[in-house]
């Protein structure tokens, strides 16, 4: 189908996108490829589209002081060919390449993905797993925001009207830290069914997608000592919702199989 | 109220500007205002892969794009990338191993083959079954899709 009637602006400035994006109607654009389908399918019926594609601020991968900070305008595929990515973030660089197809990950970005938070997204468990930190900003300015407030419900987060995501910042990952992304999909770069952002650090955590309503944090397994309490714990940690095609309880036995691939890995050494 | 923008944008090496509705995508303003078919529109939402084109050197699809966004940019359909000859190579393995039946997803399929062969690396089937993933065809079962691709970015049979 075609998209409704909407006008569209593109701002070059933050200060100009805060204001047009207060305005009634109005829906920010970045990849525009969750959006766009969602217009075309007419779940969706913005009275203006603020394409903030043309604000050079918002783009780009820096590691300072052992902080990775990524620009909400970088894409996909700019964080799949990024080495700085691979070497301090290999959670993420794991799990771009479960998100969608090429031609997709050149257009959809990371602040896209966290802003709209569909439930079987990989950047948000894996922001989560790693204790990141949301960068927002707008008219009165920036504001931090825990990964682990972010992810407030179903398509909900912590931005107010006219804010938008500026970047996602998280810790570097040290010598002796591991992550681990795993997903399974009925094909590769479909939805995931479930999918398990693994980080083991100071303290390990597993974070779900297609868990829930948000990413999910599993914190009884997360704390378990051995494989067999965890998945145990699992059950206790995720009710996961059935999809057209699996049931929870199907979806709990994949993430338990996720769980036991992912131990493996964090705790085999270098 | 239909809201409409001036774009001016390089298409297949042309200059081109033009008054376009805000919401119309950037696959439909190729084909409808400048007669381009050859880069097909399947399911509308960005699953099948036929409207692929080339925006600024690199693939997307042209229904996840509004043609406003396009200015500025330059696009590569398939029939620019065709008269210059950049996939010949592709087309004839294409026809030779007859990975095509109906044709419909061919022009989406050879514009992200020719995004692998620009990597100027030997591929695996796998790699290139990962990297065709967002290209659906109903009639060949992608054996000889992948075949082809595979005769074409590695040079073996």
């Amino acid at each position: 189908m075609k998209a409704p009637s909407f006008a569209y602006s593109k701002p070059q400035s933050l200060a100009e996108a805060f204001e047009l994006a207060e305005r009634p109607g109005a829906k920010v654009l970045a990849g525009g490829q969750s959006l766009i389908p969602s217009l075309n399918m007419r779940l969706s019926a913005p009275e203006l589209l603020v394409d903030i594609t043309g604000i050079g601020s918002l783009r780009g991968i820096s590691v300072e002081q052992g902080v990775v900070r990524i620009g909400a305008l970088t894409t996909h595929a700019q964080i799949e060919r990024s080495a700085e990515i691979r070497k301090h973030a290999p959670l993420l660089a794991q799990a771009v390449t479960h998100i969608a197809h090429p031609a997709i990950r050149n257009r959809g970005t990371l602040g896209g993905s966290i802003a709209l938070a569909d439930p079987a997204a990989e950047y948000p468990a894996c922001l989560v797993a790693l204790k990141a930190t949301i960068v927002v900003a707008g008219r009165d300015g920036e504001r931090l925001v825990a990964a682990d407030n972010f992810f407030k419900g179903l398509f909900e987060v912590d931005l107010r009207p006219g804010e938008l995501v500026v970047a996602a910042e998280f810790p570097a990952i040290l010598k002796e830290e591991r992550s681990v992304f795993l997903e399974l999909a009925r094909r590769h770069g479909d939805y995931a069914i479930i999918g398990l952002a693994a980080h083991k650090g100071a303290e390990t955590r597993f974070v779900y997608c297609g868990a829930g309503a948000t990413p999910v944090f599993a914190k009884r397994a997360s704390a378990a000592k051995d494989l067999d309490t965890g998945k145990k714990a699992l059950e206790k940690d995720l009710n996961p919702p059935a999809d057209l095609y699996n049931s929870s309880a199907t979806k709990l036995h994949l993430a338990k199989v996720l769980l036991t691939r992912a131990w493996n890995t964090l705790t085999t050494s270098h | 109220m239909e809201h409409a923008n001036d774009i001016t944008l390089t298409v297949n090496g042309t200059r081109v500007s033009r008054r376009v509705p805000a919401r119309q995508h950037l696959v439909d303003f190729l084909r409808d205002e400048l007669g381009l078919t050859g880069s097909h529109i399947g399911c509308e939402h960005g699953v099948c892969g036929a409207c692929t084109v080339r925006v600024n050197g690199e693939i997307v699809r042209g229904c996840l794009m509004l043609a406003v966004q396009a200015d500025g940019c330059t696009v590569d359909t398939i029939e620019g990338l065709s008269d210059a000859k950049e996939l010949e190579a592709l087309q004839k393995a294409f026809h030779e191993r007859n990975a095509l039946q109906c044709g419909f997803c061919t022009p989406g399929m050879l514009m992200a083959a020719l995004d692998l062969t620009k990597k100027n690396t030997k591929v695996t089937r796998e790699e290139i079954r990962a990297h065709i993933s967002g290209n659906y065809c109903r009639c060949t079962g992608y054996q000889a899709i992948v075949d082809a691709i595979e005769e074409v970015v590695n040079g073996q049979g």
